[in-house]
């Protein structure tokens, strides 16, 4: 369109409703998903032994945020069609009409390339590589690759969501320890249970997108086993983080209370069939999708107020 | 026909300027942070090479 077309009567009398505000493109990061992205990273720079420059930590959080937003931008380019047919995702900038396919993939491969390099430049290498290798691993093993092909896909998302807190870590100390892989870990094996409860209350939206959840083609009793098992796995490994430099006495407590609760709970999912699940409306599962949401927070929470406390020189062990 | 000073995709638009304009000002100030800080931490001093340290010794 020349610029002489814009005044013309057609030009103007287009309907703009639908145009692209500066709050559709930041949707296409992912705001609630980048949320828990600063949060735990945040923690793992904090709970790290060694002091950064509070400037340099605000920087490195930032840039690993808008890394975390680049991959959530490309997976909605990648997506969009699913996003289309599923009413959780519909009202997306993309299946919205907002923002077109292209611009997400631009601003995604843009702000990419950005956040690793920055990240790199005011923190260390080491760093900005875990984070460039995040963003591979969520974009095109996950989404490209693996979300549509294997009822694990929740599995292998939980991955690239537990990065976060390892490259926090990685930026204070420039390495990887037991304390930043046990963080990982907390993440990684919380997010199958959290989406699988997720799953066995929202069935329809996935069958309609033929997105493979271990729900449907493995069935509702399987995924109900597999919440259990995972549950288990992840209480080991909660408490054990609670012996790490990274733990300390109120880890210990909040993961004591937690992991009971979170047990109890994949318990009594486990224990129910469909019948009782359809005669409380799934309230159960509901409840512990809510206990999910609270148990990570407080966990990360807690691993931040046992490294202030240490900081301050309150830390009882390490 | 150029495009008037107060046409309607001025006002239109806003918004979505203003959002790019105050992130392109906050990336500038996040910058000159982070060099005030690396300078002042002496990060920017490239670091000698061993010969040239053994030689000064």
């Amino acid at each position: 369109m020349s610029d002489a077309s814009i005044n013309s009567p057609d030009f103007q009398g287009q309907a703009f409703e639908s145009e692209a505000q500066f709050s559709d493109f930041f949707a296409l990061l992912k705001p609630r998903v980048m949320t828990l992205v600063v949060f735990t990273a945040a923690v793992g720079l904090l709970a790290a032994p060694v002091s950064v420059h509070p400037f340099v930590a605000f920087c490195a959080i930032l840039f690993i945020a808008v890394g975390g937003g680049a991959s959530g931008a490309l997976n909605m380019w990648w997506d969009a069609d699913i996003d289309a047919v599923m009413k959780r995702t519909a009202r997306r900038p993309i299946p919205a009409g907002k923002v077109t396919g292209d611009e997400a993939l631009g601003i995604g491969l843009a702000l990419s390339g950005f956040s690793v390099v920055f990240l790199g430049l005011a923190s260390n290498w080491f760093a900005a590589g875990l984070l460039a290798f995040t963003i591979f691993f969520y974009v095109v093993i996950y989404t490209m690759w693996l979300k549509r092909w294997t009822p694990q896909n929740i599995v292998i998302g939980g991955a690239a969501g537990a990065f976060p807190p390892m490259i926090g870590w990685a930026v204070a100390t420039g390495g990887i320890s037991v304390e930043s892989v046990l963080m990982f870990c907390l993440t990684f094996m919380w997010t199958p249970p959290h989406f699988w409860a997720l799953a066995l209350f929202i069935r329809k939206d996935y069958d309609h997108a033929g997105v493979p959840m271990l729900t449907v083609t493995h069935g509702r009793r399987s995924a109900r086993n597999h919440i259990l098992v995972y549950t288990v796995l992840l209480a080991v490994l909660a408490i054990a983080m609670a012996f790490t430099s990274a733990g300390g006495p109120v880890y210990l407590a909040v993961a004591l209370v937690l992991n009971a609760m979170f047990v109890k709970g994949a318990f009594d999912i486990w224990r129910r069939d469909e019948d009782m699940s359809e005669a409380d409306n799934f309230g159960v599962e509901k409840k512990f999708f809510k206990l999910s949401l609270l148990y990570l927070f407080a966990h990360f929470g807690a691993i931040l107020i046992d490294a202030v406390l240490t900081r301050l020189g309150m830390g009882i062990w390490a | 026909m150029s495009l008037n000073k107060q046409h309607e995709i001025h006002t239109r638009r806003f918004g979505r300027n203003l959002g790019v304009g105050l992130t392109l000002g906050a990336f500038i100030a996040i910058i000159f942070g982070l060099t005030v800080v690396k300078v002042s931490q002496g990060d920017s001093e490239p670091s000698r090479a061993p010969a040239a340290t053994e030689a000064t010794q």
